[in-house]
């Protein structure tokens, strides 16, 4: 009886202007408006974009300037981003390729068969690596992978080609070290601590009932991990896999450092290349051409909206592939 | 809450907790019973220093379902899942004593969990189909661990699981649906289906009926009386109106002990001990 009194004698008593209009309002207007910004500041980048970029666009047409490979901002002020554009898929694609097993195996060593105080180190490890900054990981290559690569991989398997088969060659390239091949490796090894990390997560979420189920019906470790496990963890892990592929194409440092910047087409496997945001970062400061810059403007559309799209397609696969119907009742 | 928390104690504490001396069954009442299958030989589970399980030696018989009832927190799910070695997935869970199926210890230094998790299928309180899987390969999913791969024996086999288990007729049309798409009733008549289809000498179930609606109880308990003309089963259950209706023997645990083991008749009419006494008419549980 006497709390009851107490809480009414609380509501009668008027509250301070400060508790009981503007303390609201305030967190209310700050909170909407925060949020609200996000989506302004991602249409206005995309605006921006657009707007430096459409005059590279209105003079090459759209599918012109995505599909024309010349690249020519000093004689002919000709611009196409099919160089880049190949050049960024096939380093991201490859490198993903490169990077999903390793990725997937060392996340279910870390979750199903380390044991705990091995799994936390590798695991911190994992988000270590991750967290190195990718101008590091860039110098990093330039010192150590590239002239390593070179000697024992590229020159070697040049040499045999020469010897051997040399119709490969123009397909291998010269060996100079800084090309396609360096970066997409350098690439993939910066992705798997992520695909890592992600996939470790969508594990650790697959339910109890659902290993212990499999090992029910006489199933051995490796049989629970192919039967209940990763069927189960799918969507997380290829929503993982698709956002760490979205980050390969986004990556810039590292790939600028060691692609060899140029923009051949058709390019070749150990040859120098270029991608999207390698011409970028290369070529802003050095564009005194309106249409240049321009161009760079509408690669960095081009990026914009490809991101986009990988993490639009990230968002469905975890939507589609995620299990709900199957436990709860 | 209190009041009945101190009645519920005060039940308990008429007898003194008796030494494990009474768990060697006198089994004068069950005499009509046929052989054993299973048998526990001081069976014990610890965890760290807590004892989940404490000294529980009873057999399980051939054809025949026992029954294991207690309060919440009691060890009836602890003590089943020992029987096929499900213990082992957790680190920190010891388990001592014996554990016999047909006489041979499943503890045993040479003994293979994974056999023996084949002998002794198990069923789940949640029902645990792999959601994405087909109805068809979800029945079939153990058999395919062994190497089964004839297309037209598994075909067999699965319609077989899921005539015993109940399930057929509802699904024959759809075996090719994923297993998750089923009612919660159906989908633990599925999950019988899978522990049925490696054909096991022993199927344990864990409150199986818990998470069902009362229609969908009732058939699984129907499914029971008919899985005992071919099966041994261990059947944990909260609910003591279901250990009446659908076991042969009950076994009452009472904080990680066995207090009485007896034919369910006895159980239910006419118990030996105080505390299974209370529990049985409701005054404490």
């Amino acid at each position: 009886m006497q709390k009851r009194e107490f809480v009414n004698s609380i509501y009668k008593k008027s509250l301070s202007l400060i508790y009981n209009w503007l303390g609201d309002k305030i967190f209310l207007i700050t909170i909407v408006s925060l949020g609200i910004s996000i989506i302004l500041l991602a249409l206005g980048m995309a605006w921006v974009l657009l707007y430096e970029g459409h005059t590279s666009l209105k003079v090459h047409g759209v599918i012109g300037f995505l599909t024309s490979s010349e690249w020519d901002p000093a004689v002919k002020l000709r611009f196409g981003s099919l160089p880049f554009l190949f050049g960024t898929v096939v380093t991201s694609v490859g490198a993903l390729v490169i990077a999903f097993f390793p990725a997937i195996a060392i996340a279910i060593f870390i979750a199903e068969y380390a044991p705990k105080w091995l799994g936390n180190i590798i695991e911190n490890m994992v988000h270590l690596i991750a967290a190195i900054p990718s101008v590091v990981v860039g110098i990093w290559g330039i010192f150590v992978f590239v002239p390593w690569m070179r000697e024992v991989v590229y020159q070697p398997v040049y040499t045999w080609a020469l010897e051997n088969n040399s119709s490969l060659l123009p397909i291998l390239g010269n060996p100079i070290g800084y090309g396609m091949a360096s970066a997409t490796i350098i690439l993939a090894l910066m992705i798997i601590p992520f695909t890592t990390a992600l996939t470790k997560d969508a594990i650790d979420q697959v339910p109890k009932e659902q290993r212990e189920a499999a090992y029910a019906l006489g199933a051995t470790h490796w049989e629970v991990i192919r039967m209940a496990v990763t069927p189960y963890a799918r969507g997380g892990i290829m929503a993982g896999s698709v956002l760490s592929f979205g980050r390969a194409i986004g990556e810039t440092m590292a790939v600028a450092m060691l692609i060899g910047n140029k923009n051949n087409f058709p390019f070749t496997i150990f040859g120098p290349a270029a991608t999207m945001p390698s011409v970028i970062i290369n070529e802003f400061r050095e564009a005194v051409e309106n249409l240049h810059l321009s161009s760079l403007m509408a690669i960095g559309l081009v990026l914009f909206v490809i991101s986009l799209i990988v993490n639009l397609f990230a968002a469905y696969i975890t939507r589609k592939l995620s299990i709900t119907g199957g436990q709860s009742i | 809450m209190v009041k009945e928390k101190n009645r519920a104690e005060k039940a308990i504490s008429y007898k003194k907790p008796e030494n494990n001396s009474h768990n060697i069954l006198k089994l004068n009442s069950m005499s009509q019973l046929s052989d054993v299958r299973m048998e526990t030989k001081k069976l014990s589970v610890q965890y760290g220093d807590h004892y989940g399980v404490k000294d529980v030696s009873i057999p399980v018989y051939n054809k025949q379902v026992t029954a294991l009832i207690g309060p919440s927190g009691c060890g009836k799910t602890t003590f089943l899942r020992a029987l096929n070695r499900m213990h082992e997935l957790n680190r920190n869970i010891k388990v001592s004593g014996e554990v016999l199926l047909d006489g041979e210890n499943i503890y045993g230094d040479k003994v293979n969990p994974v056999i023996i998790r084949r002998k002794i299928g198990m069923v789940f309180q949640k029902p645990t189909p792999f959601p994405i899987m087909s109805i068809f390969d979800n029945v079939v999913a153990g058999l395919k661990l062994t190497g089964t791969r004839d297309k037209r024996y598994l075909n067999e086999v699965c319609e077989k699981a899921l005539s015993q288990a109940a399930l057929f007729n509802e699904v024959k049309d759809r075996l090719n649906t994923p297993g998750g798409k089923l009612s919660g009733g159906q989908q633990q008549r599925l999950s019988i289906a899978r522990a049925l289809a490696i054909e096991p000498e022993v199927i344990l179930m864990d409150e199986p009926t818990s998470s069902l609606d009362p229609l969908s109880s009732m058939k699984i308990e129907e499914l029971i009386n008919e899985l005992k003309e071919k099966y041994s089963i261990v059947i944990v259950t909260h609910n003591m109106q279901q250990a009446s209706r659908v076991s042969d023997t009950t076994a009452f645990f009472y904080m990680g002990e066995l207090i009485e083991y007896d034919s369910t008749n006895k159980i239910f009419t006419n118990p030996e001990n105080r505390k299974t006494e209370n529990y049985i008419t409701g005054k404490f549980g």
